[in-house]
């Protein structure tokens, strides 16, 4: 002993956990849908991928180089906003497109607000958001068909529409075509055939493991959820947002989500189809831009469950996941405020 | 499919509770016990130290006042320092010598106090006021607790509070049951659990008094589910028909603080602000109890408690009875001495224990253990920023939001902080201990008290002059 002992305050021991090890266990479980996007669209998601990640991490260098505080591109933050961002992109799009958006997201997604930790917003949903406003046709047309299967998961019977757009495009067009009363009876009878398609057990079965068109890493249930419950076992994440985000998504589709009145909506394949396993486990439950209570994060899932909801089903796109995360990404410190848990014996004042 | 998920199901309920059924409270970690050193270890008593530094502040509450001088002999036993007033207990000496100084020492809670010096003359010969009672049956409760404060017992678990104050409710708040604190919720230390499995009945028979100066008829003693020997040892002790009861405990930390073990035991919360007395509870250490027992039937004051010396570089980890004012550096001696790459040392357990600048100081009342960590056991990394996972909030026992606390504290806005919870904060440590960014949280809940305390202080006085 050289007689110097360390002197600080209490606890003298620490679970062995670190925000490193957070962030990769992330990667971790990203790793499953990184491979399966390889799988189904080729080289080129991974080529998109890798493109927003050294883009998120030379960003966040350049920019914390800049504001001359420590590089902290190894706690792995970026990688994962990096992985998020080229996740939610279409695979067909230009190499630009990961670029724009791993840079917009890092430098005004969250160095701008101070980096990690101070983002009131999730960083790749917000990069996101700025490449569908700025390029909405490389953003939703320039889907690629996923390997052994079609754009939309099912095989149709000579109508381009059908072939040409995403699950949920496809279930809105059809939608549409029935209830609207200037439908020729031809037209309608086509379009009940196509539902009952996308309602079978074959169609179902290509969403669930991602044989379907859409974004780079949000088309294969199976995968996301490998790596959900890997982040689930290592406590993570918390179930609460979710689960309730899509049990709430469920049960507003099977209410008003059905094309011939209330209570037929397919509950399962608004679960399956778009980006809402990948929002719901890998984006609500960003911890910095959700709320820390559990009843917090209940009702933060159940806000994400509404307006995507209302999005899908009412609103102007066929897609409502990244929209509604970010929309309660900012009602976050709301509900933090109201749902701080009840102190330890803690009275109500009477009166 | 569904066998798996409800395996993988079952799985997680018991890496989250390993001990379902047991009793527990909300919230808590799991850190690893790492009793295993010393929980075999039977109580050593230490060697007659040649020189003992005694303390004058051992409790919460007043220090004592030292009623003897530099030159006087004195013998085990005797009172070396008064009480001064009815939240204060007197300190008695551990060993029969001289005084040689009466000065400031380093203490274990911190910085350094006035304490009395003895060089010991080798004998162990008890002071003349030191004998066995034989009417303890017919002890009226005030007379229970004059023995009690006379004989300078401050709650032994750690906080050191005067127990004898614990026994003096107010009338207004009437106690129907006294709990015995064996959960030993803090690693590595084992004096607790040694001592209810080598003193069952004396710790019993503490108890018995304690419920006597209460006039109370329920006893419960709550040990942590890992003891299992303990909980045998204890039952085994307890006589037929006397209304005690030996409860296991989820293994948990902080099962043992005060209001997490009777909110376990009795399902009872004491209210925010408030102490155990107003649920009707009175809780306290099983070493007080054996304090007690000595006190009370034996005539014994307070002169010496059993104490974990462990840790990694320990070369014989150890549970001593040892002499109050006993340096740790001599303990350390008979430990075998230290080994390896000594980084901190911290008087009680990892968790809430106060880390020494000296191994120079003595053992007190509260000093339940003196824990070595070596280098690699000990993190010293800076802080990241918060990520707000929210593993604080989960783990406070509390139910606080420790990051809220911190920021305010941070920026030094006190009444924002007492009003998120500030004041109701433990400081058991649960948050700093999960908190992935390593955030020193306890460290800033220390400070904004410091604050908090300072400033009530500073406006008493501006009420004084204004009044004056």
């Amino acid at each position: 002993m050289d007689g110097r002992l360390l002197v600080s305050a209490s606890p003298h021991i620490r679970e062995d956990v670190s925000v490193q090890k957070v962030m990769y266990g992330v990667v971790i479980a990203l790793a499953p849908a990184i491979a399966g996007s390889f799988y189904f669209y080729g080289s080129r998601a991974l080529f998109l991928t890798g493109l927003a990640c050294l883009t998120a991490l030379v960003t966040e260098a350049v920019i914390q180089k800049m504001r001359g505080v420590p590089v902290t591109i190894r706690d792995g933050s970026a990688l994962v906003t990096g992985i998020l961002v080229a996740f939610n992109i279409p695979p067909g799009v230009p190499w630009w497109i990961p670029v724009v958006g791993a840079f917009f997201a890092i430098a005004i997604g969250k160095q701008i607000f101070g980096g990690l930790g101070y983002n009131p917003l999730n960083p790749a949903l917000l990069g996101r958001a700025f490449l569908l406003a700025s390029w909405p046709v490389h953003m939703t047309t320039m889907w690629l068909p996923a390997r052994g299967g079609t754009l939309s998961g099912i095989t149709m019977r000579g109508v381009d529409a059908v072939t040409q757009a995403t699950p949920l495009a496809v279930l809105r067009k059809v939608s549409e075509i029935i209830s609207d009363p200037s439908s020729t009876t031809h037209q309608i009878v086509q379009a009940r055939e196509v539902l009952a398609d996308l309602g079978s057990v074959d169609s179902m079965l290509s969403l669930f493991v991602g044989r379907v068109g859409g974004c780079i890493g949000e088309t294969s249930a199976l995968l996301l959820l490998i790596g959900a419950v890997y982040l689930l076992y290592r406590h993570f994440i918390d179930w609460r947002i979710p689960v309730s985000y899509v049990g709430t998504v469920a049960v507003l589709a099977w209410i008003f989500g059905g094309p011939s009145g209330l209570l037929t909506g397919n509950a399962l394949y608004h679960v399956l189809a778009g980006g809402l396993i990948l929002g719901a486990f890998y984006m609500a439950t960003d911890m910095v831009t959700s709320p820390g209570s559990p009843r917090g994060m209940l009702i933060f899932g159940v806000g994400c469950g509404v307006l995507t909801s209302i999005i899908r089903t009412v609103g102007g796109y066929p897609e409502g996941v990244s929209y509604s995360i970010l929309l309660m990404n900012v009602a976050t410190p709301l509900i933090d405020r109201h749902t701080r848990p009840k102190k330890f014996g803690e009275v109500k004042e009477s009166g | 499919m569904r066998r798996r998920a409800l395996v993988l199901a079952a799985r997680v309920i018991q890496t989250r509770g390993q001990h379902l059924g047991l009793k527990t409270f909300s919230g808590g970690v799991h850190p690893p016990t790492a009793k295993g050193l010393t929980k075999g270890e039977a109580i050593v008593v230490a060697a007659l130290p040649e020189r003992v530094v005694i303390p004058l502040r051992q409790s919460l509450g007043a220090p004592a006042t030292p009623c003897v001088s530099v030159g006087d002999d004195v013998k085990v036993g005797q009172r070396i320092g008064d009480a001064a007033g009815f939240v204060s207990v007197p300190v008695h000496a551990s060993i029969a010598g001289t005084v040689s100084a009466v000065g400031r020492f380093p203490h274990p809670v911190g910085g350094e106090q006035d304490a009395v010096v003895i060089e010991g003359n080798g004998s162990e010969e008890w002071h003349e006021s030191v004998r066995p009672r034989e009417d303890v049956g017919s002890l009226a409760s005030d007379e229970i607790r004059r023995i009690i404060q006379d004989a300078g017992l401050a709650g032994l678990g750690g906080a050191a509070f005067p127990t004898h104050v614990k026994l003096s409710p107010p009338e207004s708040k009437p106690i129907d049951t006294v709990i015995l604190n064996g959960a030993e919720c803090e690693p590595w230390l084992t004096a607790d659990h040694r001592l209810m499995l080598e003193k069952p009945e004396e710790i019993l028979q503490g108890l018995s008094i304690f419920m006597r100066a209460l006039g109370c008829e329920r006893g419960y003693v709550g040990i942590e589910a890992n003891k299992p020997d303990a909980v045998q040892a204890m039952r085994k002790a307890v006589p037929s028909g006397s209304g005690l009861t030996i409860v296991p405990l989820q293994v948990k930390y902080p099962q043992g603080a005060e209001k997490q073990l009777i909110q376990a035991i009795l399902r009872r919360a004491v209210p925010a602000g408030g102490l155990p007395m107003d649920v009707g509870v009175v809780v306290q250490n099983v070493g007080t109890a054996l304090a007690a027992y000595e006190a009370v039937h034996l005539g014994r004051p307070l002169t010496r408690r059993v104490m974990t010396l462990t840790g990694t570089p320990v070369a014989r980890p150890s549970n001593f009875l040892a002499r109050i004012g006993t340096l740790v550096s001599d303990l350390v001696e008979q430990a075998g001495s230290l080994k390896g790459d000594l980084a901190k040392v911290v008087s009680g357990g990892p968790m809430m224990g106060i880390a020494q600048f000296t191994l120079d100081v003595p053992v007190i009342k509260g000093l339940s253990g003196m824990l070595f960590l070596a280098r690699g056991e000990v993190h010293a990394a800076p802080p990241d920023p918060c990520i707000r996972c929210g593993h604080c909030v989960h783990s406070c026992p509390m139910k606080l939001v420790p990051t809220t606390i911190e920021k305010f504290v941070v920026a030094e806005k006190i009444d924002e902080a007492v009003r998120v919870g500030l004041l109701d904060c433990i400081e058991c440590g649960s948050c700093a201990y999960v908190c992935p960014s390593r955030r020193r949280l306890v460290h800033y809940f220390k400070y904004g008290k410091y604050l908090a305390n300072e400033r009530r202080k500073a406006q008493a006085t501006e009420a004084e002059t204004k009044e004056g």
